[in-house]
């Protein structure tokens, strides 16, 4: 019995996911300072409603997701960004 | 021991081009009477707000950068405050990456300018 069980049969493949790994983005270009003046390049960071994404979903390593936070700041007191709005993209 | 600064105002788009020449060159003279010296300007000219402030919905943008002691950015954020003129403005401190990012930029656009002459 022991050795049928190693030979279990699926009838259709198991899918394994393989997870593509997220990198920090800034890391890996060396981009040191992240500029509130461009908010196409913002927008990467945003969702519909103009609000910031999580760390989880972009990948970025927390020392940048702090500037990037502090460029969306900044943008929006400009008006460069909305504060709250539907379908930014 | 001088700071880097980045600062930028919004004046009203009912200005007309004079006037917003003046409001300009005043902010100048502010730093520069301040023991500032100004590094860099830039017009961007009118632009799209991405939401109302005080009703309206564009705006002219002007960006100064400069070195100067600490107790300038508060005298200026006085004057904007002071100034009806200006809707809305930001001044931050520039650190080393920031300054390094703008002279680069400016770098860019200077050789972007040659190339095409």
């Amino acid at each position: 019995m022991a050795q049928n069980e190693s030979e279990i049969r699926y009838l259709t493949p198991p899918s394994v996911e393989i997870k593509k790994k997220k990198y920090c983005r800034f890391k890996k270009n060396r981009i040191k300072y992240i500029d509130y003046k461009d908010p196409e390049f913002l927008k990467k960071f945003l969702n519909e409603q103009g609000k910031i994404l999580p760390r989880r979903i972009t990948g970025t390593s927390l020392k940048y997701q702090r500037k990037v936070a502090k460029a969306v700041k900044r943008a929006r007191h400009i008006a460069l960004l909305p504060y709250v709005t539907d379908l930014l993209k | 021991m001088l700071n880097n600064y980045e600062t930028v105002f919004i004046a009203t788009p009912v200005l007309s081009e004079n006037q917003m020449k003046e409001a300009v060159q005043k902010f100048k003279k502010i730093i520069t009477e301040n023991s500032g010296e100004i590094v860099h300007e830039e017009n961007w000219g009118l632009k799209k707000l991405a939401y109302p402030i005080k009703k309206k919905s564009t705006g002219f943008y002007y960006l100064i950068e400069f070195k100067g002691p600490g107790d300038i950015v508060d005298k200026l954020e006085l004057q904007y405050r002071r100034d009806e003129r200006i809707i809305r403005f930001l001044t931050f401190k520039m650190d080393k990456y920031a300054v390094e990012y703008a002279n680069k930029k400016r770098k860019q656009k200077e050789a972007e300018r040659v190339m095409e002459e």
